[in-house]
């Protein structure tokens, strides 16, 4: 009977959430599609209640996105276990035309991240725009298809408002964006 | 030169009379290419633009009013703040659906963002130009498709640029129509661009240190090429400062598709 009422409960808190409008400031608004890397179809609003950090890249990038990829793998290896449970990663793609969901795929593989809290991500050309807009990403495509980016990591609470965000990249976190995952994660349930 | 900078910013205003447009359908563009004040540093110094549609003037109050009765979720006390920046979206109409006696009709609409404007012109199954499309479109006179070299045409500009900011914003439709049949490029409202977040101009290319490099994933930066320009120029400066929830007393827009 207690179980049967903690899930009653328990629903009950979940339809609360989700009735409840997301802050106006949450970029978790936004209500372009998206797909994982297993070919998951996602809304933002979908990660709700996960602290997260998001940024932009493109698979084929040479120099700065496998060093956001090391840079999230950092944050991970900084973090407690428990901590690093509550926290999840999501990279969405500006080549929508290349990265497609089986290139995401071969990249989490051969990167061999954790899929149960990273996700790469894609979506259509007009979802990146807004995307972008939203993260405040300045982008631009190339004569040669590459593309050239602003880069950086963006630290979201669980109501997808922006926190902070960093352009200090590379394996060892940047200690103030490291704190301030820690704060987050502490302050999330 | 900060006085100058301090002019060209200044609401720029139309004081021609005639015109009087009513019709706010686009204008076909034919393809084309052209040299962009932009110097992009992966490009050939070209920049092509595919046939497209403009229209012909830039949305007004009242279009954007319509829009917004149409789909309330863009009302001011509605929008998200993360799409439009409270306290400035719309700011300038009397109430979230009304106008006011100081708003004209067809005045175009300003204290517009990026996402709002975007919304619109989607409700319409458009979008936002290009900054490719637009410049290409803005290099025209009312006789020639590309009039920049000609030094008077482009004093005529700075002239509309230059001119004080206490003045009511002319209706739009009031400017000659170029080459094209578009109306009000130059001297009425700046315009969002779809790509404005594509503007990432540097102040100087050859000094950037290998820590500047590392925001960017790979080459490619813009460098402002035409630097007699000044009217394009200050556009490409004003864009590359604004983010996509920003709106202004003197930034407007015009679709696309």
């Amino acid at each position: 009977m207690k179980s049967l009422l903690a899930t009653a409960m328990l629903m009950l808190s979940g339809a609360v959430a989700a009735a409840t409008p997301l802050p106006a400031t949450s970029v978790l608004q936004l209500s372009s599609r998206f797909t994982d890397q297993d070919g998951k179809s996602f809304v933002l609003s979908d990660r709700r209640g996960h602290v997260q950090v998001v940024s932009m890249f493109y698979s084929s990038c040479k120099f700065v996105c496998p060093l956001l990829i090391d840079s999230g793998l950092g944050l991970d290896k900084a973090l407690t276990a428990a901590e690093r449970a509550k926290l999840r990663v999501l990279l969405i793609s500006l080549d929508p035309a290349r990265d497609t969901t089986a290139a995401l795929n071969a990249l989490a593989t051969k990167r061999k991240l954790d899929r149960t809290r990273w996700t790469l991500a894609r979506t259509d050309k007009d979802g990146v725009r807004k995307t972008a807009a939203l993260l405040d990403v300045r982008y631009r495509q190339l004569a040669d298809g590459e593309f050239n980016h602003t880069s950086g990591l963006i630290l979201l609470d669980s109501e997808g408002r922006i926190l902070t965000r960093t352009e200090k990249l590379g394996a060892t976190p940047d200690p103030a964006f490291l704190a301030a995952v820690r704060k987050a994660l502490k302050a999330s349930k | 030169m900060r006085r100058l900078l301090l002019t060209l910013l200044l609401v720029p205003t139309v004081a021609q009379a005639g015109g009087g447009v009513r019709d706010a359908g686009y204008v076909r563009i034919p393809a084309g290419e052209y040299k962009s004040a932009l110097r992009y540093e992966d490009g050939d110094g070209r920049t092509k633009v595919a046939a497209f549609s403009l229209m012909k003037r830039p949305v007004t109050n009242a279009e954007f009013l319509a829009f917004v009765r149409a789909y309330p979720e863009w009302r001011r006390d509605r929008a998200p703040s993360v799409f439009a920046e409270p306290g400035h979206y719309l700011s300038h109409w009397r109430s979230p659906v009304d106008l006011g006696p100081a708003n004209l009709p067809l005045q175009p609409v300003t204290q517009v963002s990026w996402f709002a404007a975007t919304a619109y012109c989607e409700a319409q199954g458009a979008r936002l130009p290009t900054w490719a499309e637009w410049e290409y479109v803005a290099a025209a006179d009312e006789t020639r498709r590309d009039a920049r070299s000609d030094p008077a045409w482009r004093e005529r500009i700075l002239g509309w640029y230059s001119k004080p900011a206490n003045v009511a914003m002319s209706p739009v439709g009031k400017g000659p129509s170029n080459v094209y049949g578009v109306q009000d490029m130059h001297g009425l409202v700046w315009e969002w661009a779809e790509d404005y977040a594509a503007m990432m101009v540097s102040g100087d290319n050859r000094e950037q240190k290998a820590d500047d490099r590392l925001k960017f994933c790979g080459a490619g930066a813009i460098a402002m090429d035409d630097r007699e320009n000044y009217a394009v120029l200050m556009r490409v400066a004003m864009l590359s400062s604004l983010e996509a929830d920003d709106s202004t007393s003197s930034l407007g827009f015009r679709c696309a598709r």
